[in-house]
């Protein structure tokens, strides 16, 4: 007995050694494989396990108050950084928690990994404590899911997940680990690069699509550059920049492609659609060349679509092919990535013989002309009072005081809106805010997340009363954190954007819209043991930036603003672009 | 218009629920669909038909190329192609209808795999049209129960 004991512990030769660890171990080393160096999340039964080896590991973690915020933490710090955000959470509640958030990043293609916990194999089915299918729920939220079934599969499922999140057009990707794989013997096996044959994204444009693309290009007289959050997602905004510029193309940005080419520049015609600018819906409407770069025709961008750019030839640069004439039929498509796609057109009129800068600005100068008459004629704007606070005011002044560098987060509604319009982004990554889905709640959370990967940054939400209290409890996460973000509430005691759609289209029955009682922000802040700023007139506005901005710690800003402000221009749901509202 | 695809779709759990899921979740429409496993173990393939214009059909396209677990997909009524659907019919046979139901199964190359006294349970195999009319002869006799399998598909040999 005694020698069998012995034997069976001898070593064996090293070559043959292999390295019998955990489930949590291998997920933490993988983690660490991927250059994962920060985890949001929340523990529980199934992830009990899991939680006790990252305790004794590098990576950092970040306790939020809700899972929400966890799933929007990782996207916020994935949008601003650029690199893969991840969540943990546990089986069940913690799950279904964060599907909001997962629907978010999937709306707005942002690479987030979350894993969730399961319950024990044997017990997946059987309506176990704290089982719920999320493999089920995210199926179409995510761009892909799994259910870890067996201990060989754990970890190069996790790395197909990374692959995947950030390959071709990003996107959440969801593990479900049960609890007796966390804590299964396996052997680890080496490291080697992704290979998926039933993945295989399209990165590099057809060069004759190029051509016909440029070609086009050289032709057309009254061209616009529509760039997306493609642009941000593949960072190209120096090839955008450089393409519009020496060939003095107009730009226009979505929401999601703000900060894709600099707000501040002359070309720049800012953002576009429902609530864009006249000159950019109009260019939009008379171009004969529309250069869709990242961009998808979501329906807040081209209104009525047969009244949408009808006198349009239309190039479309996209990665994804199911976003090419998905809403709009495209003369000349690319599919690519949008930074191979744009050098390989800038490579082409750099090497085209007798192109000149000042020939393209001479023949598109009518063009430019008549786009400068329409920034000129109706620029953003709004009402200003002496004694009342304007909330584009409000963002004017946080963009001056911050020089705009800042990084922005938002909520949804007018406040996003606002931003959007007044924040003129210069730089990609600084503006985060859910744009496909609309998730009120996001802003928050994607602040500390944004936050906690630039320590050194100055990064706001920019919230309304309403959105605010969707995971306002998020701010004990950023104290304990270390994550001194500036919250500016525009508060007008109103759930403010769908109040403006029933005083235009409603009759004015604020069915549900009046928020009568809010908590005391300042109080609340104190609460949290972060510093509450209130202001009630106009100049009380920049002095209570100036003091947040000085304060090393949370800052709540309660801007009491003009209570019926309404965002404009705006074009009614379901009709033409070029059919706004001016005031 | 309806389209026949064929989906090559790796094995995996939850795959065909991927594919179910997306027509279901972009309201797009499932005519029939068949799946079993293909020579490779590893792989099922899938006929869907599925109906809807140039445009409809381009997006359910490009959207199940999408899915993770799709390895090759086509729009096989695109080009020439042999189809097969299989019904079984339980059909009122009693007294002179017993000899009818025959005669016409005789016709229709179709056999009787069940008998009661009172019903014949037949089985047919054929294009979607040869079955349409099958049921179509039968139904004044008295048709008790069908079980359609979705149409099955598979695309010629070139002629060379």
């Amino acid at each position: 007995m005694c020698s069998s004991f012995f034997l069976t512990h001898l070593p064996r030769k090293p070559g043959h050694v292999m390295s019998k660890i955990t489930g949590a171990e291998a997920i933490i080393k993988c983690l660490q494989e991927e250059g994962v160096d920060l985890i949001f999340g929340y523990p529980g039964g199934a992830v009990i396990e899991l939680y006790d080896e990252l305790l004794k590991s590098p990576i950092r973690h970040i306790l939020v108050r809700h899972e929400q915020g966890a799933v929007h933490a990782a996207d916020g710090y994935a949008r601003a950084s650029g690199k893969v955000g991840v969540a943990l959470l546990t089986s069940g509640p913690g799950a279904t928690n964060g599907v909001t958030a997962i629907a978010t990043a999937y709306s707005d293609s942002i690479p987030v990994v979350v894993l969730t916990g399961q319950v024990p194999r044997a017990l997946i089915g059987n309506d176990a404590f704290q089982e719920v299918d999320i493999v089920g729920i995210t199926r179409p939220c995510t761009k892909h899911n799994y259910l870890v079934n067996d201990p060989k599969d754990l970890v190069p499922t996790l790395r197909e997940a990374f692959y995947l999140a950030a390959a071709g057009r990003p996107g959440p990707v969801l593990v479900d680990l049960p609890k007796d794989i966390i804590a299964a013997t396996i052997d680890y096996p080496e490291k080697k690069p992704v290979k998926m044959p039933t993945y295989q994204p399209n990165t590099t444009p057809h060069p004759r699509q190029v051509e016909r693309a440029c070609r086009a290009i050289l032709q057309a007289k009254r061209p616009v550059l529509y760039v997306g959050g493609g642009v941000i997602l593949s960072n190209s905004n120096e090839e955008v920049t450089w393409l519009a510029r020496r060939l003095s193309i107009p730009v226009t940005m979505t929401l999601m492609g703000l900060g894709g080419f600099p707000g501040t520049d002359p070309l720049s015609l800012g953002m576009l659609g429902m609530h864009g600018t006249y000159a950019a819906n109009m260019a939009v409407a008379k171009s004969d060349l529309l250069i869709a770069v990242g961009s998808r025709f979501d329906d807040r961008v081209t209104g009525r679509l047969d009244a949408f750019a009808p006198e349009a030839k239309i190039i479309h640069i996209d990665i994804d092919p199911s976003s090419i004439s998905k809403n709009v039929s495209v003369d000349i498509p690319i599919v690519a990535d949008c930074k191979l796609a744009l050098a390989a057109i800038n490579n082409w009129f750099n090497n085209l013989q007798d192109f000149s800068e000042s020939a393209m600005h001479e023949q598109l100068g009518p063009w430019l002309a008549q786009v400068r008459e329409w920034q000129q004629a109706y620029p953003l704007g709004y009402i200003d009072d002496e004694e009342v606070i304007k909330p584009q005011y409000v963002i004017e002044k946080l963009q001056e005081l911050t020089n705009g560098q800042a990084i922005i987060t938002t909520e949804v509604g007018q406040n996003q809106m606002w931003a959007a319009q007044f924040y003129r982004f210069d730089h990609p990554r600084r503006l985060l805010t859910s744009g496909g889905l609309g998730t009120m709640g996001y802003g928050l959370p994607a602040a500390i997340g944004a936050q906690l990967a630039f320590p050194e940054a100055t990064v706001i939400d920019i919230a309304g009363d309403g959105s605010i209290q969707m995971n306002i409890q998020e701010l004990a996460t950023a104290k304990e954190s270390g994550a001194p973000v500036k919250v500016a509430i525009l508060n007008n005691s109103f759930l403010g954007m769908v109040r403006q759609w029933q005083e235009l289209f409603y009759k004015r029955h604020y069915a549900a819209t009046t928020m009568d009682f809010s908590p005391d922000f300042v109080t609340l802040a104190s609460a949290y043991q972060a510093v509450g700023l209130r202001a009630k007139t106009k100049a009380e506005v920049v002095p209570v930036i100036k003091e947040a901005l000085a304060t090393d710690n949370v800052v709540i800003m309660d801007f009491v603003i003009s209570r019926e402000e309404r965002v404009f221009p705006m074009v009614p749901a379901g009709k033409a672009t070029t059919e706004m509202l001016l005031v | 218009m309806k389209h026949t695809l064929t989906i090559l779709l790796r094995n995996k759990p939850g795959a065909l629920s991927r594919v179910t899921g997306l027509f279901s979740g972009r309201n797009f429409n499932i005519e029939s669909l068949c799946v079993a496993e293909t020579l490779d173990p590893e792989l099922s393939c899938l006929t869907l038909v599925t109906k809807g214009d140039a445009a409809i059909i381009e997006q359910i396209t490009k959207q199940l190329h999408k899915l993770i677990d799709v390895v090759t997909l086509s729009d096989i009524s695109e080009g020439e192609y042999v189809e097969r659907e299989m019904v079984l019919i339980r059909v009122k046979a009693d007294g002179q209808s017993r000899a009818e139901v025959l005669r016409i199964i005789d016709i229709f190359r179709g056999k009787v795999v069940d008998v009661s006294p009172n019903s014949y349970a037949l089985e047919i195999t054929g294009p979607e049209s040869k079955i349409d009319a099958v049921l179509d002869i039968l139904r004044p006799i008295g048709i008790k129960e069908i079980v359609r399998t979705g149409k099955i598909a598979m695309k010629r040999a070139p002629k060379k």
